[in-house]
């Protein structure tokens, strides 16, 4: 018993630091969303394609889904490009959402680099993109059939992210109910 | 050289009490500005994390100033007003975290470290502390007796 109060401080300091240390690897740019589990806020935004059907809350659920923020501002938005791109080959559901830029801008982007998008909405004030909690682009969230946002992903998708993460995930949602 | 004080002094005094707060996104009413003002210096923008959206030059910390203002210009209370916007980004935003189960670590934490701590320290001082002299007995206190006498004889 004695002991104990003499090894308990250096167990407990051991401890801390170990927290700290492992505190130190992550990103503080990583917050956690709010939106996990709720539905999408109401939206109604213009297409960034001249001509073309706008992108609402209405298009969202039935199937599972990836909404990408991007902007032509953005730089990380470079690297995920090429992968945005297959994954409209593969026929995955994405929808993208131009934040915070003017839709020229933006569909100049998607000229000069390819469109993955099946619907594009421009966001020209950041009012959608803050209703879910956004604060840089590149961001992802998956959707599920019920509309509800179920992952949020900060930063570049990586061909990693994708085959670990958000492609088991769409899987899982599309044998959900 | 005074001259040259005088003058640092009044810029640094004018220096003192700028924000980021540009003018065209300032309410007209000074009453609900202040209101405004005075939340936003409470709230966390999200790009540069240690600054106050009152602080903050970026973009999106512009976007929630004004976003705060409309709230309040629509007739939102403070707490309906930050209630909005911890919506939206969780109550990271509060640069005060509210007392929540949650946050009772971050609260309380270093309190609970003071007290284990104190009481730690309590027991190890108490410990190394002499213990009370036992009170000699009768034949000890003869013993005693003896030996000064025969100092004081030597």
């Amino acid at each position: 018993m004695r002991r104990l109060i003499f090894i308990l401080p250096v167990v407990l300091f051991a401890a801390v630091l170990i927290g700290f240390f492992a505190g130190l690897g992550r990103d503080p740019a990583l917050l956690p969303s709010t939106m996990i589990g709720k539905p999408v806020p109401e939206f109604s935004l213009p297409s960034v394609r001249p001509g073309d059907q706008g992108f609402a809350t209405a298009d969202l659920g039935g199937e599972p889904m990836l909404i990408n923020f991007y902007a032509s501002w953005c730089a990380a938005c470079r690297i995920e490009h090429p992968l945005l791109m297959r994954l409209r080959a593969e026929g995955v559901l994405l929808h993208g959402v131009d934040w915070k830029d003017q839709p020229q801008a933006g569909y100049q982007w998607l000229q000069d680099r390819g469109d993955p998008y099946v619907r594009v909405g421009s966001d020209v004030s950041g009012r959608t993109g803050i209703d879910m909690g956004v604060s840089a682009v590149p961001e992802t969230f998956v959707i599920d059939k019920q509309g509800r946002v179920r992952y949020r992903h900060v930063g570049a998708v990586t061909p990693q992210l994708w085959d670990e993460t958000l492609r088991p995930l769409m899987d899982k949602l599309r044998s959900e109910s | 050289m005074r001259r040259f004080l005088i003058l640092t002094c009044a810029v640094l005094a004018v220096a003192g009490s700028a924000w980021a707060v540009n003018p065209d996104e300032q309410l007209a009413d000074p009453g609900l500005e202040a209101r405004a003002h005075s939340l936003s210096k409470d709230l966390r923008c999200v790009v540069c994390q240690n600054q106050s959206i009152d602080d903050s030059d970026a973009a999106l910390a512009r976007d929630l100033r004004i976003i705060l203002r409309e709230r309040i210009s629509a007739g939102d209370t403070d707490e309906q007003a930050v209630a909005y916007l911890v919506a939206r980004y969780g109550s990271f935003v509060q640069l005060q975290p509210p007392v929540r189960l949650d946050t009772l670590a971050l609260w309380f934490g270093p309190l609970a470290v003071l007290l284990v701590g104190g009481l730690g320290a309590m027991i190890y001082i108490r410990s190394r502390a002499p213990s009370r002299a036992e009170p000699l007995s009768a034949d000890e206190e003869a013993e005693v007796e003896t030996l000064l006498k025969t100092d004081k004889a030597g």
